[in-house]
C-alpha cells in the first residue's frame, strides 16, 4: 500500500510542472510589457526596469521559466503591489479561509450526494426517487452565486437565523460557534451543485451494481437486503463514485470564487477577483497555482481511496 | 413495470422506428427543456422587433419601481432604466455569449480531437497529455487566470470560458476518432488514395458528429452559466453592456432593498440553463442509448409473484427434500409476457442427484433461480406453481422468510465464478459472510470455519489464500471457493447452475469429483443444471429434459441413457461426441425441427 501511495506520489509532481508552465505560458501572453503589467501603471521606471532583469525578460522563454521556477520553490512568489506585502504571505493567509469553506462543503456534497444518490437507486421510481431527481436537477442548473443570493434573503434578511457575510462576527466573536455560524450558508450553496452531480451519479453506479451477478450470489447466501445495498452494492459503486468526487473538489475549489464574493468571505476566491479587476497579477499568479495544487492533492487522495476500495487496480 | 417513467417509451410495435427528433420529443423531461428555450431564444432573437424601451435610458425620476408598475412590467433599476427591456437585452448577449463558446469550443477541440486521434501515437500522446495538465486545474480558475492575463471584458471572458472547455470535445472526439481510424472503411478510404484531410473530413467527421453534438449540448448549460458567472464578478460584461451574470452582480448592491432586481436575472439564467440541461440529457440519450441512466432498473430482493395457478404438491412430499409443482415464469416486456418456464413439475429426494439438461435457453437455469425467488424482478415475474420445501411453498413466503431458507436449506453454485463472486472482498470474507449469515457466530470464529472449508473444498494454503481476492485466483479455484461458500451454512440442498461451464475439461473433472464426495460425506441433495449428457451420466441418479420452457422426458439416468424416447433427447445425448464415430456425430446433432406452439426464447 505504501509503495503505491509513494508511487501516486512521485506521479503527482510532473502534474504540478505541467501546471506551473501552464500557468507561466499563461502570464506571458500579457499583452505589453509584463513588468508595468505586474507594477501597475504608477510604477517608477527604475522600478520596472529592475523586474524586468528580476524576471529575465531578455533571455528566452525556457530559460525564463526556469528562473520563475527557481524562484517558486525558493518560496518567492513576488510581491504585490495593490496590498505591498509578498504574494506568498497573503496567499497563504486567505488559503486557510478558502479550505475551511471548501473542506467543509466538499464533506457536505459528499454526505449528501451519497445518501441522495443510494435512496433513489434503493427506491427507484417511488416518490423519494421522484423527489430526489427534481432536487439535484435544480441543483446543478441553479448558478451557485444565485443561490447564495437567495440564501442570505431568507436565511440572513428574513428569518435573521444566519450572518450574511464574513467569516467571524466584528464584535466579541471569534470562537468556534461564531464561525460555524458564518460558515453555514456559504458552505451550503457552494456545495449544492457538487451534491447533485455526486447523487445523480452514484444513483446511476448502485443501479448499474445491483444487477451484477455477485449481488445475486450475495442474495443467494441469504444476505439481508440491507447487507447486500449497504455493503455489497455500495462498496463496488463507490469504485465509480470516488474518483468524481475527486472531480468535485475542483468545481467546489472553483465555485468558491463565487461564493466567496456573494458571503465576503476573506479566502483565495475573492481575493482573486479583486486581484484581477486591479491587475495584480502576481496575486493572481500564486492564487491560481496554489488552489490548483491543492486540487492535485485531493485528486491524490481520491486515486489512494480507490485503490484502497479496489485491490485490482494497484496490481 | 408499470410505474410511469418519463423515460418510458411506448413501444409501436412493427411501426417504421420513430427518428431521432420523435424520440427526443418523447422524452417528455426533454420536450418541456426544448419548448422552454425555444421560447427564450425567440424572445431573445426578436428583442429588436419588440415594442421594449431602450435598456439603457435612464431615467433618475423613476428610479427602483416595484415589478407591476404601468410601463415598466418587471419594474426599473437603480437608474431607472426598464428591467424587462435589459432583461431581454441581457438574455440575448448571454445567450450569445454561451453559444458562441460553446461553438468555439467545438471547433478548436473537434480539431484537437482529430488529430490526435488520427495520427496517434506520439503526437496523440503530446497533445493528450496538454489536455490532461489543462484538466487537471479547476475549471473555473483557469478561466480567471486567461481573463486576469486578458483582461475584463465580454469578449475576453468568452475566450476564456471556450479554452477551459476545449478539453472536453478533444477528449471525447479523440476516443471515438481513435477507434474509427483502425476500422476497415478508413484503411479502404487510404487505399483508394484519399489524403488524410479528405479521410478526416469525410471518413471519421460523419462518425463523431454524435459525440460533438452530445459533448455540445452537455457543456453549453456550463458555459452559458460561466460566462453569467464573470460578468456576476464584473469580470465579463463592461457597463453600459449588461448580460444575465452583470445585472445580477450589479442588483447584489441593492440585494436588501430591491430584491427583485437581482431575482429576476438569477431566475431567467436558472431557467436557461436547466432547460439546456434537460434537453441535453435527451439529446444525449437519444443519440448514446447506452448512456441513459434511467433506464436500468434495480432487481428486487425477491422475484415478483404473480401466481394464476398455485397447485398442491402431490401427496407425499415427506421423501422429497424440494418438490416443484407447475412451475411457470414469465419475463415482462414492452411486447408483453414472455414464458420462459411453462409448467415445470419435478422432485427432488434428500440425498439424490437430479440432473436438469437442456441446451441454453430452454428454461432449466431460470427454472433454478425461481426456486426461491433469485430471478431478475423487474423483468422475470413468477406466474404459476408451487416450490415445496419441508413443507412450506416457497412462493407465499415474506422477504426475510425467503432469506432463511436460502444459503442454510438450500444454497446456489453459479455458473461463472468471476462475475459470481464480489471483487472487492477476499475470498475469506465472502465464505466467512455465508458463515454467519445464518448464526451468530463471531468474526475470528467464521474466519476460521472459513479457512476450514476452503481445505474441505481443496485449495491449497487455504490460510493464506483466504486473503486472495477473487481475480487473484484461477477459475477452478474460484469455482471451488463458490463450492465452499454454498456449504458454509451445511444446506440440505445444494443448486449447481451449470458449475463447471466455464472451466476447461480437466478442471471440471476435478470439480465434479469434488461434488459428489461433498454429496456423498453430507448426504446432500444435489439439483445439476448443465448441457453435457456426460456429465449427466457420471453424477445424476436421475435426469430431466427441459427444452423450451418444459420437462419433456424424465427418468433414471440409466434409462433415459439407454433408450431415449424424446428425439430431442437423443439429439442431446449425440451431442457427447465418442471415438471413431466420423461423420454419424453431425447427423445425430443437426438441427431438430421448431416444434408448433414453441414461443419461449431461444
Amino acid at each position: 500500500m505504501s509503495t503505491y501511495i509513494a508511487k501516486r506520489l512521485l506521479a503527482a509532481i510532473p502534474v504540478l510542472f505541467g501546471l506551473s508552465i501552464i500557468v507561466f505560458l499563461i502570464m506571458a501572453m500579457i499583452p505589453g510589457d509584463p513588468a508595468t503589467a505586474i507594477l501597475g501603471s504608477y510604477a517608477t521606471p527604475e522600478n520596472v526596469e529592475k523586474l524586468n532583469r528580476d524576471l529575465g525578460l531578455d533571455k528566452p522563454l525556457p530559460q525564463q521559466y526556469l528562473i520563475w521556477l527557481g524562484n517558486l520553490l525558493q518560496g518567492d512568489f513576488g510581491r504585490s503591489f495593490t496590498l505591498n506585502r509578498p504574494v506568498l504571505d497573503e496567499v497563504l493567509e486567505r488559503f486557510s479561509a478558502t479550505l475551511i469553506l471548501a473542506g467543509t462543503s466538499l464533506v457536505l456534497c459528499t454526505v449528501f450526494g451519497l445518501l441522495a444518490g443510494i435512496v433513489s437507486a434503493v427506491r427507484q421510481f417511488g416518490w423519494t426517487d421522484r423527489i430526489v431527481t427534481f432536487f439535484v436537477l435544480i441543483g446543478i442548473s441553479i448558478p451557485s452565486f444565485f443561490l447564495g443570493l437567495l440564501l442570505i434573503l431568507l436565511f440572513a434578511v428574513r428569518f435573521k437565523l444566519f450572518p450574511a457575510s464574513g467569516m467571524y462576527a466584528i464584535y466579541g466573536g471569534g470562537d468556534l460557534p461564531d464561525l460555524l455560524r458564518h460558515l453555514f450558508l456559504p458552505a451550503v450553496a457552494l456545495a449544492v451543485i457538487a451534491t447533485g452531480v455526486i447523487a445523480r451519479l452514484t444513483r446511476t453506479a448502485m443501479l448499474e451494481v445491483l444487477r451484477q451477478d455477485y449481488i445475486r450470489t450475495a442474495r443467494a447466501k441469504g444476505l439481508s437486503e440491507r447487507k447486500v445495498i449497504y455493503m455489497h452494492a455500495l462498496k463496488a459503486a463507490m469504485v465509480s463514485v470516488v474518483p468524481v468526487i475527486g472531480l468535485q473538489a475542483g468545481f467546489v475549489l472553483g465555485g468558491a470564487v463565487y461564493i466567496e464574493t456573494v458571503f465576503q468571505w476573506p479566502g483565495i476566491g475573492a481575493m482573486l477577483v479583486k486581484a484581477i479587476s486591479t491587475r495584480d497579477l502576481l496575486l493572481v499568479q500564486g492564487g491560481v497555482l496554489f488552489v490548483a495544487a491543492a486540487y492535485v492533492f485531493v485528486n491524490l487522495i481520491a486515486d489512494v481511496v480507490q485503490s484502497i476500495l479496489d485491490p485490482r487496480l494497484k496490481s | 413495470m408499470t410505474t410511469a417513467v418519463d423515460t418510458d417509451r411506448p413501444a409501436d410495435k412493427h411501426a417504421r422506428r420513430p427518428s431521432a427528433w420523435q424520440l427526443l420529443m418523447n422524452n417528455r423531461l426533454a420536450a418541456v427543456g426544448f419548448y422552454v428555450i425555444f421560447v427564450i431564444v425567440f424572445v431573445a432573437l426578436l428583442a429588436p422587433l419588440l415594442p421594449l424601451q431602450d435598456p439603457n435610458a435612464t431615467s433618475p425620476a423613476d428610479r427602483l419601481l416595484p415589478v407591476f408598475t404601468d410601463g415598466h412590467v418587471l419594474g426599473t433599476d437603480q437608474l431607472g432604466r426598464d428591467v424587462l427591456s435589459r432583461l431581454v437585452w441581457g438574455t440575448r448577449v448571454s445567450l450569445l455569449v454561451g453559444i458562441s463558446a460553446s461553438l468555439l469550443a467545438a471547433l478548436f477541440g473537434s480539431l484537437i480531437g482529430l488529430v490526435a486521434g488520427y495520427w496517434g501515437g506520439r503526437a496523440d500522446n503530446l497533445i493528450m497529455r496538454g489536455i490532461d495538465m489543462l484538466m487537471a486545474f479547476p475549471y473555473i480558475l483557469l478561466a480567471l487566470a486567461i481573463v486576469a492575463v486578458l483582461g475584463p471584458g465580454l469578449l475576453n471572458a468568452l475566450y476564456a470560458i471556450a479554452v477551459v472547455n476545449i478539453p472536453f470535445f478533444a477528449r471525447n472526439v479523440r476516443g471515438v476518432t481513435l477507434g474509427l481510424s483502425r476500422r476497415e472503411f478508413v484503411d479502404a478510404a487510404r487505399l483508394s488514395g484519399k489524403g488524410h484531410v479528405s479521410i478526416l473530413l469525410t471518413e471519421i467527421l460523419p462518425n463523431v458528429m454524435p459525440i460533438i453534438v452530445i459533448t455540445a449540448s452537455t457543456t453549453v448549460g456550463w458555459m452559458i452559466l460561466e460566462t453569467a458567472g464573470l460578468s456576476f464578478l464584473g469580470l465579463g460584461a463592461q457597463p453600459p453592456q449588461a448580460d444575465l451574470g452583470s445585472m445580477l452582480g450589479q442588483g447584489r448592491s441593492l440585494l436588501f432593498t430591491s430584491p427583485m432586481i437581482s431575482i429576476i436575472p438569477g431566475i431567467t439564467v436558472f431557467m436557461i440553463v436547466m432547460s439546456i440541461n434537460l434537453l441535453g440529457d435527451g439529446v444525449r440519450d437519444t443519440l448514446d442509448p447506452r448512456l441513459r441512466a434511467g433506464a436500468l432498473n434495480r432487481p428486487m430482493p425477491v422475484t415478483k409473484i404473480n401466481r394464476r395457478t398455485t397447485p398442491e404438491p402431490p401427496g407425499d412430499t415427506g421423501a422429497a427434500a424440494l418438490s416443484v409443482t407447475g412451475l411457470e415464469t414469465s419475463f415482462e416486456s414492452t411486447a408483453g409476457p414472455q414464458p420462459a418456464v411453462k409448467g415445470v413439475s419435478f422432485s427432488l429426494r434428500k440425498g439424490e442427484c437430479l440432473g436438469l439438461v437442456g441446451e441454453s435457453g430452454s428454461g432449466k437455469s431460470v427454472t433454478a433461480l425461481s426456486l426461491l425467488g433469485l430471478v431478475a424482478s423487474p423483468p422475470g415475474v413468477i406466474t404459476g406453481g408451487t416450490v415445496t420445501i419441508e413443507g412450506r411453498d416457497m412462493f407465499t413466503l415474506s422477504e426475510s422468510e425467503i432469506s432463511a431458507f436460502r444459503g442454510s436449506k438450500v444454497s446456489y453454485v453459479f455458473q461463472d465464478p468471476l462475475t459470481t463472486l464480489h471483487p472487492l472482498y477476499t475470498i475469506g470474507e465472502q465464505v466467512a459472510e455465508a458463515v454467519r449469515a445464518h448464526r451468530p457466530v463471531g468474526r475470528s470464529d467464521a474466519w476460521s470455519k472459513a479457512v476450514e472449508l476452503l481445505k474441505i473444498v481443496r485449495i491449497p494454503e487455504a490460510e493464506k489464500r483466504a486473503n486472495a481476492y477473487p481475480h487473484e485466483l484461477s477459475g477452478g479455484q474460484r469455482q471451488r471457493v463458490g463450492i465452499a461458500m454454498a456449504l458454509a451454512d451445511d444446506p440440505d440442498i445444494i443448486i449447481a447452475d451449470e458449475p463447471t461451464t466455464a472451466l476447461d475439461v480437466t478442471v471440471q473433472a476435478e470439480i465434479l469429483r469434488l461434488l459428489q464426495v461433498l454429496r456423498q460425506e453430507r448426504g446432500l441433495a444435489l439439483l445439476f443444471i448443465t448441457h453435457d449428457f456426460g456429465v449427466v451420466a457420471e453424477i445424476c441418479d436421475r435426469v430431466a429434459v427441459m427444452r423450451f420452457g418444459e420437462i419433456v422426458e424424465a427418468g433414471n439416468t440409466a434409462e433415459v441413457l439407454g433408450n431415449p424416447q424424446h428425439p430431442y433427447t437423443r439429439r442431446l445425448i449425440a451431442c457427447v461426441p465418442r471415438p471413431g464415430q466420423g461423420r454419424a456425430f453431425l447427423d445425430g446433432v443437426r438441427e431438430l425441427p421448431p416444434e408448433t406452439g414453441r414461443t419461449g426464447r431461444t
